[in-house]
C-alpha cells in the first residue's frame, strides 16, 4: 500500500518541483490555452449529451426487457478499451464524409465510442442498485406511460450513476490525445504537447493543471453523490461501483 | 428514442401473467414479429456502434488488402507488415504489453486485496479514496503522464537524482525512461488503477463463508488460497490480464510523447502512417498493421470472453 502510494505521488511531486509556481502563472497567459481548453470543453459537453441520449434508454431497456442481452452488451462495450484509438481513427478518417472529417465534431462522435466502457458500466451499476422492475411496475399500475416512468421514476433514481458516467466521460475527453492529434484538432492535450518543444516547464505545469481539474471534478461528484444517497438512505457511493460487487468484469 | 415508442410495450412485462399494464400495438402480431420488435429497442445503440466502430474497422480490413492506386486485391501490404522493421515493431509491442500487463496485474491485485480486507473506521475512507483515485489515474494516460515521468525519472530529474545520492545510479544499470523498461514503468501508472477497478468485483465475489468453511475443516491460509480462493479467482484474474494486455497494446499517446518513436512500437508506426511519413505505394501498409492489431485483439477478446464465462460460474 505504502509503496503504491509513493509510486503514485512521487511523480506528481517531482513535476511540481520542476514546473515551479511561476510555471502555473505562465500557463494561463500562453496563447492557445483558452481556445484549446474551450474546444475540449465543448467536445466534452457534446460527447456527454450523445452518450446520455444513447445509453440511458438502452441500458434501461435491456435491463427490463432483455436481461440476457446484458452479457453481450458488456462484451461489446469493453471493446473500446482494447481497440487502439490509432487503428480506429484510421478507419474513421477513411469512411467519414469530407464535411465531417473537416470538423471537430467527428471527434465527439468517436469519443462516445471510446467512453462506452465507462458510461455503460456506470449506468449499469446504477440500475442494478435499485429494483427497476418493481419501480416500473408500480409506476405502471399508477397509470404512468413508459416515457413518464423513465423520466420521473427511473432517472431520478439513477442520478448518482449518471453523475459518475458524466465525470468519467469528461475525464476521458479532457485527456484524449491520440485521436485529436491524428485528426489534427488542437484540443487541450494536443496543445500541451505542442508547447513541449518550446517550453517544457509550461507543458508540465499544464499537465498537472489538467490532472487537478479532473481530480477536483471527481472528488466533487463523489462527495455530492454520497450526500445525496445518505439523505435517501442509500449506501456509500464510489465512482465506479455504486453496487460494488457488480461493476466491470462479471 | 423516437423509435422506441412503438416497440416498448410495458416496462416489466416480463414479470409474469397480469403484469402487462400498457396495451401493446403488437400484441396481436405473430410471435416471431414480436420477438424481433423487442430487439428494436436496442437498435439506436447497435446502429451507433456499427457506424462508428464496426464500419471503420471493416474498412481497415478491406484497405489492408488493397493496392493504394488501383484498389485491386493484393497481399503486398500484409507482406510488408509482417517483415523487417514492422515485424520487429510487433515483437516489441507484444513484449511491452506482456510486461505492462503482468507486473501491474500483480500489483493491482495486491492493492485491491489490501483495500478489500482493510477493516476499522478508516477502512471505508481508504476504500473510497483508493477507488476514486483509481478512476482518475486509470484515465490519466497520455501526454501529461509522460511529462510527469520525464520530470521525475528523466536522466537529470528529481527522483533519479535522489536515487543517485543514495548510491543507486539506475541509468548505469541499463534503465532508461526512453526504453522498454522505462515505458513499462510509466504504463504501470495507469495500468495498476485499471486493474484495481476491474478486479475488485471479483474479489468481492469471494464469499467469507467459503473461508470460514475452509477454516472449520482445518485449512491453513495457504491451503485456502491454493484450493479455494486461488482457483475461484484465477479465471477473473486472467481475464483482467487480457484487458490490461489489450490496453497496453492500444496505448499510443504516452509512448509517442515519451520516446518520439525511438522504440519501434506498432501503434506508433501506424500513427506515423497517418502523419504522412509514407513511401509511395505503401500507403496501405498502415492499414495492414492495423489489421494485424485487430487480429491480436480478436484473439485476446475470445480468451477474455471464455475466461469470463468460466469466472461467472462461481462469482455471482
Amino acid at each position: 500500500m505504502l509503496i503504491a502510494g509513493v509510486y503514485f505521488l512521487l511523480p506528481l511531486y517531482a513535476a511540481f518541483r520542476f514546473a515551479g509556481l511561476s510555471g502555473f502563472g505562465d500557463v494561463f497567459t500562453t496563447p492557445g490555452f483558452g481556445s484549446s481548453l474551450w474546444l475540449s470543453l465543448r467536445l466534452a459537453a457534446v460527447t456527454w449529451a450523445i452518450s446520455m441520449v444513447l445509453m440511458v434508454p438502452t441500458t434501461v431497456y435491456v435491463h427490463l426487457r432483455m436481461p440476457r442481452m446484458r452479457r453481450l452488451l458488456e462484451s461489446v462495450t469493453i471493446l473500446p478499451i482494447v481497440i487502439p484509438p490509432v487503428v480506429l481513427i484510421i478507419g474513421v478518417l477513411q469512411v467519414a464524409p469530407l464535411a465531417l472529417r473537416a470538423s471537430a465534431w467527428l471527434l465527439a462522435l468517436e469519443y462516445v465510442i471510446l467512453a462506452l466502457p465507462f458510461s455503460y458500466r456506470a449506468l449499469d451499476a446504477g440500475l442494478r442498485s435499485m429494483d427497476v422492475k418493481t419501480l416500473s411496475e408500480a409506476a405502471g399500475s399508477l397509470g404512468a406511460g413508459w416515457l413518464v416512468t423513465l423520466w420521473r421514476v427511473i432517472l431520478p433514481n439513477m442520478r448518482t450513476a449518471v453523475l459518475s458516467a458524466t465525470i468519467l466521460i469528461v475525464a476521458l475527453v479532457l485527456g484524449e490525445f491520440t485521436m485529436a492529434s491524428l485528426d489534427l484538432q488542437q484540443t487541450f492535450p494536443a496543445w500541451i504537447v505542442l508547447f513541449d518543444q518550446e517550453n517544457a516547464q509550461i507543458s508540465v505545469a499544464a499537465s498537472i493543471f489538467a490532472l487537478f481539474v479532473t481530480w477536483i471534478f471527481l472528488m466533487l461528484i463523489t462527495v455530492i453523490a454520497t450526500r445525496q444517497s445518505r439523505r435517501t438512505g442509500g449506501a456509500e457511493v464510489t465512482l465506479f461501483s455504486v453496487a460494488p460487487r457488480q461493476t466491470i468484469g462479471n | 428514442m423516437a423509435d422506441m415508442t412503438d416497440t416498448v410495450t410495458a416496462p416489466g412485462s416480463h414479470a409474469g401473467p397480469g403484469a402487462r399494464r400498457f396495451p401493446s400495438p403488437l400484441r396481436a402480431a405473430p410471435a416471431p414479429v414480436r420477438r424481433l420488435a423487442r430487439h428494436l429497442g436496442t437498435l439506436p445503440f447497435i446502429a451507433y456502434v456499427a457506424i462508428f466502430l464496426i464500419v471503420p474497422l471493416i474498412s481497415i480490413v478491406i484497405g489492408a488488402f488493397q493496392n493504394p492506386q488501383t484498389d485491386a486485391f493484393t497481399w503486398s501490404n500484409v507482406n510488408i507488415a509482417v517483415h523487417g522493421s514492422y515485424l520487429h515493431g510487433f515483437e516489441q509491442s507484444l513484449i511491452l504489453s506482456l510486461l505492462a500487463s503482468v507486473i501491474p496485474g500483480v500489483f493491482g491485485l495486491l492493492v485491491a486485496y489490501a483495500i478489500f480486507t482493510a477493516t476499522g473506521r478508516a477502512a471505508q475512507f481508504l476504500r473510497q479514496s483508493v477507488i476514486t483515485a483509481s478512476g482518475v489515474f486509470a484515465n490519466f494516460g497520455g501526454v501529461p503522464l509522460a511529462f510527469l515521468f520525464i520530470a521525475s525519472f528523466g536522466s537529470v530529474a528529481l527522483v533519479t537524482g535522489w536515487l543517485g545520492d543514495i548510491g543507486l545510479h539506475i541509468y548505469n544499470w541499463g534503465f532508461s525512461l526512453y526504453t522498454l523498461s522505462g515505458v513499462t514503468l510509466v504504463y504501470m501508472y495507469f495500468q495498476i488503477p485499471l486493474m484495481v477497478l476491474i478486479i475488485l468485483p471479483a474479489l468481492e465475489g469471494l464469499r467469507p463463508a467459503w473461508r470460514e468453511a475452509a477454516e472449520n475443516m482445518g485449512a491453513r491460509t495457504w491451503q485456502y488460497w491454493r484450493y479455494v480462493g486461488g482457483p475461484v479467482l484465477m479465471p477473473s484474474f486472467l481475464s483482467c490480464l487480457m484487458l490490461l494486455f489489450g490496453s497496453a497494446l492500444a496505448a499510443y499517446a504516452t509512448a509517442e510523447a515519451l520516446t518520439s518513436g525511438t522504440i519501434p512500437l506498432t501503434s506508433i508506426q501506424i500513427g506515423s502512417f497517418l502523419n504522412g511519413n509514407v513511401l509511395a505505394g505503401q500507403e496501405n501498409v498502415g492499414k495492414a498493421l492495423s489489421f494485424g492489431m485487430v487480429v491480436i485483439i480478436a484473439v485476446l477478446m475470445t480468451c477474455y470472453v471464455l475466461l469470463q464465462r468460466r469466472a461467472a460460474k462461481w462469482l455471482r
